[in-house]
């Protein structure tokens, strides 16, 4: 974003602004795309912004590498710590409610009262999400009265790597509705922004990447969501894949795609209002239930 | 069989049995007082203000580990207790009507505080309460941290805490908080009261006011609105009139459980919903095939963390008759290495007791099992020769018809029973009043759990012991109280269902 | 459920003969039956009591948290120098190397004569000689490690021969691996045994013997009750000292598996009588780390343990920080790199 402030002393010539060069986020590194393709982007009137990297497949398979690396240790984390690292970006992102408030401004086309109230809620909505990092186990697992001797108990487990393909319309507050499910409960993800409006996701990752978020927890991915898309819902070492930013018959492909290796497939809604009270629908799709049996006797 | 003994250079080369050169003796490592700023005098904490007492009454605290005067805190009269409970019930409708993740937003806020003020709390409750700063910084602290952070994010989510689509608060809580975790317990109240929707007026411990009341700094630095949580300092009156006020709605207690029945009938009769956690009397049950070295750790973690008083501490050991000489040579050996001394040396294991009262109480019952002809053995140690202090205490040969196998000694004192069988460990550990916590020691893991099944205690702990966390329900069965601290059941105790 | 037997038996005095070496022990111990076959050894290393991990760590991580400060610190890093194994184990090793890094062991410190010497250096047995030479006259110990150190994937009589060329070298220590690949497919008399040759190899012509420390690389041992029984064998077996690492593979000595290895010999003088010496290798790199483990043998095997005879450091980059430390308490400035020896 370029803002040139007004001249304050005298005469002096407007300042010029420093532009920012937009990059990918792969294994917490901020990489341009292999292919050296870029694309333009543009706000709501058609005035350029900046340009976005275009990534390319291997960008994609760099990206599902990264995620499965850091699979390990962001599932193994206790969950406090991975609530305390969720909470933590969504302070990091308060202190940048300006910056986030313009690059929505300038993607969705709105005035500027209704974008900060849309930041507002993306940011509060981070917080709902790192509440739920030790409290789903319980909600979504238990104890169960077998009828034998056994201690027989269920709990949660991340499903693996999940490439999200984020929404179209709603850059950021869409954007964290469908990263911060899937990330709190110890999945790593492949995420691929919006495919017209990957500013505020190409900034988010700067906040991922100052929050001690472990490098490759979240991979950022912008380009055209069909090109991307198909290698991820065809990538053997993906676990799941959340089609939301997908239209009707790329999704149909997605996910017929997806069930090589049996995906996990969270299907888009016909209309979404990412203001509503999310619930917990987004978090159990990618979420195992294992189950553990133990004799009892002495 | 021997062997030769490697020369040292330029040494003599010592055989086995004679020492090193010099022993290794550790330097005094004081954590500093200054991080912490204690002043001459606090009131009471009521709407968002600190004021004095309507009747002008103090009460002095002190280190029990060198008898210093700390600061002199208000004594709330029942006129004070009313004005705190006015200002609760004012503050309440607000409170409850805010949006559970704004609700959120404040206890966050008061867990990053408390993250960001730790030590300096650490040093504050180890001065007012006696225990080693290594247990306040290592364990009280973050827990209490923990605490906040995992009920702010249930502020947010009571729809899907299985109470129904929108379980509603109760209104105002009274609690009262005992002095052996003096921020943790307030930790273990204020959270899920709050993050419910409730607003609360708490008292502190008699012997341990401070923490509340920095407390209270800390929510007035998070901008928590006026009369949410009020502190009313005090002793027994004080809380008597907290806890029979007609105001309040719920009634949450932490102490002894002869303090618990005298609530339990106060309270009958009327709208107001309980909760409480009691004494006990763990039994913490030793097999013949116990990781050994680690039951011993678990057994000086479950009698000596904070010198005993902890209402779940292991007091009764039971240990299969098979090992029982080699698991108390072990045990032996390993409190001759407690250290006990000044609280605030970053190496001392073993603080003060927390009281003089508390010392006679630990005193008397340690005189009874003497006199009923247990033998008993403490380690050769020094203790200070101002505050109130007790040695690190074994009895062996102890039954279950002696006293100190049956009352709740709350100090560091650790009876030695045997069984032969695992019925008869479970007989003997269930066989009390009591019900609050259990260890078992075994390398079989069916044993573990078919224990675990029949003893009676609400918390059982598997090869370890005297653990906790947030998110996991703590709480006693039978003569221990009822209800559950932690975890999702603990969000039940403060809501209306 | 069978336990190792705990009835403390006095410790040997001052000056006790030593029994010839190679017998495991005397008729009439407590372990005569123990070692008579290998169903007997597994089954009563398999009845040592268990170790629980989450304790083991937890223990260790708590007298991790120690404050050693002023006096005690300036006791803890004297005694630590003069604890350490200085060691080079590399391919490129060289005479040059090797002698260098024994001026660096007999005078650790060219500006303060008074910091202690180290104990010993430890080489490869091809490195023995020139070792051997340098440290002349120094009171150092020459240790040699042998038996196809680091992997011990050769044949028996090829690691006694490399024992036996590295005392005839004029080795004072051999620092023996044993073979994992036996121990973890449960051949544990087959362990025993080598152990047992490789201390007969160690023993000069004129019938004294190099000291044998008994590596175990419990990073591929891979669990505590297996460094637990490991440690056993070894003892029994007629180990001076048992060692955690040859510092080749990726886990070497930890504080819990030190920590576990302390409660071994604490165990086995309490039943035989007999003290054995303790040696965490590899990865210990600063002062801090050091103490830690020396906070460790004070508070588990006790003070006896605290002396070079009984616990050493099998460490390189070690010594210049305990160094950097000493200066610093001599001081009060924080000394730097450029103010240490690199050798």
């Amino acid at each position: 974003m370029s803002d040139t402030p007004k001249a304050t002393a005298g005469r002096a010539a407007p300042r010029l602004g420093v532009l920012k060069t937009y990059k990918l986020y792969i294994g917490g590194k901020f990489p341009r795309s292999e292919s050296g393709r870029v694309y333009e982007v543009t706000d709501s009137k058609g005035n350029w912004l900046a340009h976005a990297p275009l990534s390319s497949r291997k960008d994609a398979r760099d990206a599902v590498a990264a995620a499965r690396k850091a699979f390990g240790g962001w599932s193994g984390a206790t969950a406090y710590n991975r609530g305390q690292i969720l909470y933590r970006v969504a302070e990091m992102l308060e202190g940048r409610r300006d910056q986030f408030t313009a690059e929505v401004v300038a993607a969705e086309g709105v005035a500027r009262g209704k974008a900060a109230a849309r930041v507002d809620a993306a940011i509060d909505r981070w917080v709902w999400y790192a509440g739920w990092s030790d409290k789903i186990a319980q909600v979504a697992g238990g104890a169960n009265p077998v009828a034998g001797p056994y201690f027989n108990l269920s709990s949660p487990e991340p499903t693996g790597v999940v490439a999200v393909l984020a929404p179209q319309e709603s850059s950021f507050l869409g954007l964290v509705s469908v990263l911060a499910p899937v990330i709190v409960t110890g999945n790593t993800a492949v995420l691929v922004p919006s495919e017209e409006r990957p500013l505020p996701a190409l900034s988010l990752s700067e906040v991922l990447a100052t929050s001690d978020l472990p490098g490759g927890v979240v991979n950022v991915l912008s380009g055209r969501t069909s090109e991307l898309g198909t290698p991820l819902a065809a990538h053997q070492d993906v676990n799941a894949i959340d089609l939301t930013g997908a239209g009707p018959e790329l999704a149909r492909d997605l996910e017929i795609a997806a069930a090589d290796n049996l995906k996990r497939v969270l299907r888009p809604a016909p209309s979404e209002d990412w203001a509503a009270d999310p619930g917990t629908g987004r978090l159990l799709p990618f979420l195992e239930t294992k189950t553990v049996w133990h004799p009892v006797g002495t | 069989m021997t062997r030769e003994t490697p020369q040292v250079t330029g040494g003599t080369g010592a055989a086995a049995g004679t020492g090193p050169a010099k022993a290794f003796a550790y330097a005094p490592a004081p954590e500093s007082r200054a991080i912490v700023d204690i002043a001459p005098s606090y009131g009471l904490f009521v709407d968002g203000e600190f004021r004095d007492a309507s009747d002008g009454k103090v009460f002095k605290t002190v280190s029990p580990a060198s008898e210093e005067v700390l600061s002199e805190v208000a004594q709330a009269s029942a006129e004070d207790v009313d004005t705190a409970v006015r200002a609760a019930r004012a503050a309440h409708a607000e409170w409850a009507a805010l949006p559970g993740a704004e609700r959120a937003k404040y206890l966050f806020r008061i867990a990053r505080i408390v993250q960001e003020r730790a030590r300096e709390l650490a040093v504050l409750e180890t001065l007012d309460n006696g225990k080693p700063i290594r247990e306040t910084r290592d364990a009280d602290l973050p827990l209490i941290a923990a605490h906040f952070f995992y009920y702010a994010g249930w502020a947010d989510k009571l729809p899907h805490a299985g109470f129904g689509p929108d379980p509603r608060p109760l209104g105002v809580a009274a609690q009262v908080i005992p002095w052996n975790f003096p921020l943790l317990m307030l930790a273990w109240k204020i959270a899920p009261a709050l993050a419910t929707g409730n607003t609360v007026v708490l008292k502190p411990a008699e012997t341990t006011p401070l923490s509340a009341l920095f407390f209270a700094d800390i929510c007035r630095q998070a901008g928590l609105p006026r009369g949410v949580v009020n502190i009313v300092t005090g002793a027994g009156p004080t809380g008597a009139a907290l806890v029979a006020h007609p105001d309040v709605d719920k009634v949450a207690f932490t102490g002894s459980t002869a303090v618990g029945k005298e609530i339990a009938r106060t309270v009958a009769g009327t709208r107001k919903r309980l909760t409480l956690e009691l004494g006990g009397k763990g039994a913490n049950i030793v097999f013949d095939d116990a990781p050994i070295d680690q039951a011993v750790e678990g057994i000086v973690n479950g009698i000596y963390f904070n010198g005993g008083q902890v209402c779940c501490a292991g007091s009764r050991l039971l240990v299969q008759e098979s090992v029982q000489d080699e698991l108390l040579d072990a045990l032996k050996r390993r409190l001759a290495t407690l250290r006990i001394g000044d609280p605030l040396d970053k190496n001392t294991d073993v603080g003060a007791i927390n009281s003089a009262e508390q010392l006679a109480r630990i005193t008397e019952l340690t005189r009874a099992g003497e006199a009923e002809g247990a033998e008993r053995w403490s380690p050769a140690c020094e203790l200070p020769s101002t505050g109130y202090w007790f040695a690190p205490t074994v009895f062996t040969n102890v039954t279950q018809a002696h006293r100190i196998a049956r009352e709740e000694i709350f100090g560091p004192v650790l009876s030695v029973l045997t069984f032969r069988t695992p019925d008869e460990a479970v007989a003997k550990a269930n066989n009390t009043p009591y019900g609050l916590s259990a260890g078992v020691w075994t390398e079989k893991g069916s044993r573990i759990l078919k224990m675990a099944q029949q003893l009676r205690a609400g918390v059982i702990w598997s090869n370890t012991f005297n653990k906790f966390d947030p998110t996991s329900p703590f709480g006693g069965y039978q003569e221990s109280g009822f209800g559950r601290e932690g975890g999702r059941h603990g969000l039940e105790a403060y809501l209306d269902v | 459920m069978s336990s190792a037997p705990s009835t403390p038996a006095p410790a040997p005095s001052a000056g006790a003969p030593a029994t010839p070496s190679g017998a495991p022990a005397a008729t009439g111990s407590p372990f005569a039956d123990v070692t008579a076959s290998d169903a007997a050894l597994r089954r009563y290393l398999h009845g040592l009591p268990g170790v629980d991990a989450v304790g083991l760590e937890a223990r260790a991580a708590a007298l991790g948290t120690r404050s050693i400060k002023t006096t005690a610190k300036a006791y803890a890093i004297d005694l630590a120098i003069s604890m350490i194994d200085l060691t080079t184990l590399e391919g490129a090793d060289t005479p040059g190397k090797v002698r260098s890094l024994c001026a660096k062991g007999i005078s650790p410190d060219p500006t303060d004569r008074t910091a202690p010497k180290v104990a010993a250096i430890c080489v490869y047995p091809d490195m023995v000689a020139t070792a051997r030479e340098a440290l002349a006259g120094s009171g150092i110990h020459v240790a040699s490690v042998a038996t196809a150190f680091p992997a011990g994937r050769t044949a028996l009589p090829v690691k006694l021969a490399d024992t036996r060329d590295a005392v005839a070298a004029g080795a004072d220590e051999i620092d023996m691996v044993i073979d994992r690949g036996a121990f973890l497919a449960g051949r544990y008399m087959a362990v025993f045994e080598e152990i047992r040759a490789v201390r007969e190899a160690c023993v000069r012509p004129d019938g004294s013997a190099a000291h044998l420390k008994v590596i175990f690389e419990n990073g591929e041992l891979s669990t505590y009750d297996n460094i637990r029984r490991a440690s056993w064998l070894a003892m029994l077996a007629g180990a001076d000292f048992i060692k955690t690492s040859t510092g080749k593979v990726a886990v070497n000595a930890t504080p819990p598996n030190t920590l576990l290895m302390l409660e071994a010999v604490r165990d086995f003088r309490a039943a035989t009588g007999t003290q054995i010496g303790v040696k965490p290798a590899g990865g210990i790199r600063t002062s801090k780390d050091a103490i830690k483990y020396l906070v460790l043998v004070n508070e588990t095997a006790g003070a006896n343990w605290l002396s070079p005879d009984w616990f050493r450091f099998g460490a390189s980059s070690l010594l210049n920080d305990l160094l950097m430390q000493r200066q610093k308490l001599s001081t009060g400035r924080y000394s730097g790199p450029d103010y240490v020896t690199v050798d």
